[in-house]
C-alpha cells in the first residue's frame, strides 16, 4: 500500500498525513506539486490540508493548476484512490473531481475544534471498515468549510448515497445544532460517482494516534488499507 | 496588436447567502446608516490584455474568468474594457 502525499506551497498537514498513512501500515512519501508524473507504484494520493498558495483568489483555486494536479485528475479518472482533506477537499472541488464548492463558514469565523461526524456510506474504499451510522470524533480547522452545491447536485449526492460523512451530535443525530459551518444537509465529506475520490473537511490524520487524545481518524486509513488488500491480494 | 485595460468585478451569485455582506450591513445599520441595504461583497481584478480587437480582448478575459478568476457555481462576474494609449 503506497501513499503519495502532494505538497503544495502552503500545505501544512502533509506531515500528519504521512505519519497517519505509515501508522496504518502503508508506505508513504511526499510528491512535490511541480512534479509531472505520479510514480507507478502509488495506490492512493492524499491532498493534505493547509493553505495552498495562500488561499489566494479562492481556496484551492490555484493549486488546481499545479503540474501534478493534472496527473492526479488522470489518476482519479483511471480509478486511483484520491482523498482530499480540508484544503485538499477544496482543491478537489476546484479541480472538478468533486461537485460543489466550500463557502465561507456562516459564522465568518475560522473554526478549530473537535466535531462528531456520522458515517453514512460504508461502500467506499475509504469507509469500508466503518459501520453504517458509526460516529467519529475528528477535528475541524477551517474558515471555508460550508459545503454548497446546486439543489440538483445535492439531490444526486443524496440519492446515490455519496455523502460519506455528516456533522452530527455525539449520539449521531445530524441536526442544525451539530452543523459547525452551515453546510447543506450537514455534509462533511462526499464521494465521486465511482467512489474512488473522497473529499472531507474534518482532519482524520490529526486523530490517528491515541497519544493525541483520540485515534478515531485511523478508521479511514485502515479502511483504505483493507480495501487495497482486497483489491490486490498477496 | 492593441492593449486594453480590463477590470473584472466578481460577486456571489444572487441567491447565495453573502454572510460577509450581511455582517457589514448589520454593522452599518447599528451605526445609523439604515438607508444602506443589500450589501454584497465582491472582488475586483485588474489586468492588461493584448489583443487584435476589443472583442478578442473580451473573449480572452472571459476565458480567464471561466477557467480561474471566477467560480461559476457561486460567482457572477462582469468585465469592463478600456483601450490603452500606445506607449
Amino acid at each position: 500500500m503506497n501513499y503519495g502525499i502532494v505538497v503544495f506551497p502552503g500545505s501544512n498537514c502533509d506531515h500528519d498525513a504521512l505519519t497517519a498513512a505509515q501508522r496504518s501500515g502503508g508506505n508513504a512519501r511526499y510528491l512535490f506539486h511541480k512534479e509531472t508524473s505520479i510514480p507507478s507504484d502509488i495506490d492512493c494520493i492524499i491532498l493534505p490540508g493547509g493553505f495552498s498558495f495562500g488561499d489566494y483568489l479562492r481556496c484551492g483555486a490555484i493549486a488546481r493548476f499545479s503540474p501534478l494536479m493534472r496527473e492526479v485528475v488522470t489518476f482519479a479518472n483511471k480509478g486511483g484512490l484520491v482523498i482530499g482533506i480540508c484544503n485538499g477537499f477544496q482543491i478537489l472541488t476546484e479541480s472538478g473531481l468533486l461537485p460543489g464548492v466550500l463557502l465561507r463558514n456562516t459564522s465568518l469565523s475560522f473554526i478549530c475544534r473537535d466535531v462528531y461526524i456520522r458515517t453514512d456510506n460504508t461502500q467506499s474504499p475509504f469507509t469500508s471498515s466503518l459501520q453504517q451510522g458509526q460516529v467519529l470524533r475528528i477535528p475541524i480547522a477551517h474558515g471555508e468549510g460550508n459545503y454548497f452545491a446546486e439543489p440538483e447536485t445535492i439531490r444526486r449526492l443524496e440519492d446515490e448515497g455519496r455523502v460519506a460523512f455528516r456533522y452530527c451530535t455525539a449520539g449521531g443525530d445530524s441536526n442544525d445544532e451539530a452543523n459547525p459551518n452551515g453546510s447543506i444537509n450537514n455534509i462533511a465529506g462526499i464521494l465521486n460517482e465511482r467512489g474512488n475520490v473522497l473529499g472531507m473537511m474534518p482532519h482524520p490524520e490529526r486523530y490517528a494516534d491515541k497519544a493525541l487524545g483520540c485515534d478515531d481518524g485511523m478508521a479511514i486509513f485502515q479502511s483504505i488499507a483493507n480495501a487495497m488488500r482486497i483489491a490486490m491480494p498477496l | 496588436m492593441n492593449t486594453y485595460h480590463a477590470t473584472v468585478t466578481i460577486t456571489l451569485r444572487k441567491g447565495i447567502l453573502d454572510v460577509q455582506g450581511k455582517t457589514v450591513e448589520h454593522a452599518l445599520h447599528a451605526s445609523s446608516f439604515s438607508t444602506l441595504t443589500d450589501v454584497r461583497i465582491g472582488k475586483h481584478v485588474e489586468m492588461t490584455v493584448t489583443a487584435a480587437s476589443e472583442e478578442e480582448a473580451r473573449a480572452h478575459v472571459d476565458a480567464g474568468c471561466k477557467a480561474l478568476i471566477a467560480n461559476p457555481i457561486i460567482e457572477d462576474y462582469s468585465i469592463t474594457l478600456h483601450a490603452m494609449e500606445a506607449a
